[in-house]
């Protein structure tokens, strides 16, 4: 599948995968993190049961302690 | 467009600031100079002399409710700012309270944790109200690692999305001024394209 990862195409081997599986695969080790799916936000709880498709447009912010 | 203008224009809006730690207290300051109407800020902490290497307050503040001590150096620059206060930790179950009737909320809160849950909460509870996010922005220099970024028309995240603020690399007025008053600006843009 192909899908847009903040705004840069990627490519992955797989048809779909999870969000956790994503985040191994792509092996983002950050704590916290915002994803958004299509403009969904997703709820880390939904991160098993939330699939990224062919075509997704995957938003990720990565939250640093400070301000 | 004239100054006046624009600040006639912001006048009629009303912004959220969630936090009034170095990012809340400048972006606050900036947002009132500029004329905005109503700022609604929270926060529970009292302000301590280390605060004062990068946070709006005085040497003579130190000890005050920082919510208190910010509406007061806000009237002293602009009088014509409403500004209401609310000391409290923010959680899950009262930010869509207390941000109610806000136009767009600027994320200012210290801790990782803290700024998730609050997207969290206005992107599920406050469906449509836009969130300005910090993210990133601890040490000195590396100006240009500073970016603000738009995610949708909900989410703008300001920062390097990188330094994590910790003893040996902590927050300094520059860069955290920095990023504030690129929070601020995000807020007075979104504002200038309301009709």
């Amino acid at each position: 599948m192909k899908i847009l990862l903040n705004n840069r195409e990627e490519e992955f081997m797989k048809e779909s995968l999870s969000v956790n599986d994503f985040l191994l695969l792509k092996k983002f080790s950050f704590k916290m993190r915002i994803i958004k799916i299509n403009g969904t936000l997703i709820s880390k709880d939904n991160y098993d049961n939330t699939f990224i498709h062919n075509g997704d447009n995957v938003q990720m912010i990565y939250l640093m302690s400070g301000g | 467009m004239r100054f006046s203008e624009i600040s006639a224009h912001l006048s009629k809006f009303r912004v959220g600031i969630a936090g009034a730690g170095g990012l809340g207290s400048n972006c606050a300051v900036a947002l009132a100079r500029s004329g905005v109407g109503t700022l609604v800020i929270s926060d529970f902490d009292v302000i301590e002399e280390l605060n004062l290497n990068r946070q709006y307050y005085f040497n003579d503040q130190i000890g005050l409710m920082k919510t208190v001590a910010l509406k007061e150096n806000i009237a002293r620059i602009n009088p014509e700012v409403h500004v209401i206060i609310h000391q409290k930790k923010l959680d899950s179950s009262n930010i869509s309270e207390i941000f109610s009737g806000c136009n767009i909320i600027v994320e200012a809160l210290d801790s990782a944790a803290m700024k998730g849950m609050l997207i969290e909460t206005v992107q599920i509870k406050m469906p449509g109200i836009p969130l300005v996010v910090g993210s990133g922005m601890a040490g000195w220099g590396r100006t240009n690692d500073l970016t603000s970024r738009k995610i949708d028309d909900t989410l703008y995240v300001c920062g390097d999305e990188n330094s994590e603020v910790s003893d040996s690399l902590p927050a300094v007025a520059t860069r955290v001024g920095i990023v504030a008053n690129m929070q601020a600006n995000i807020v007075i843009e979104y504002l200038m394209n309301i009709i």
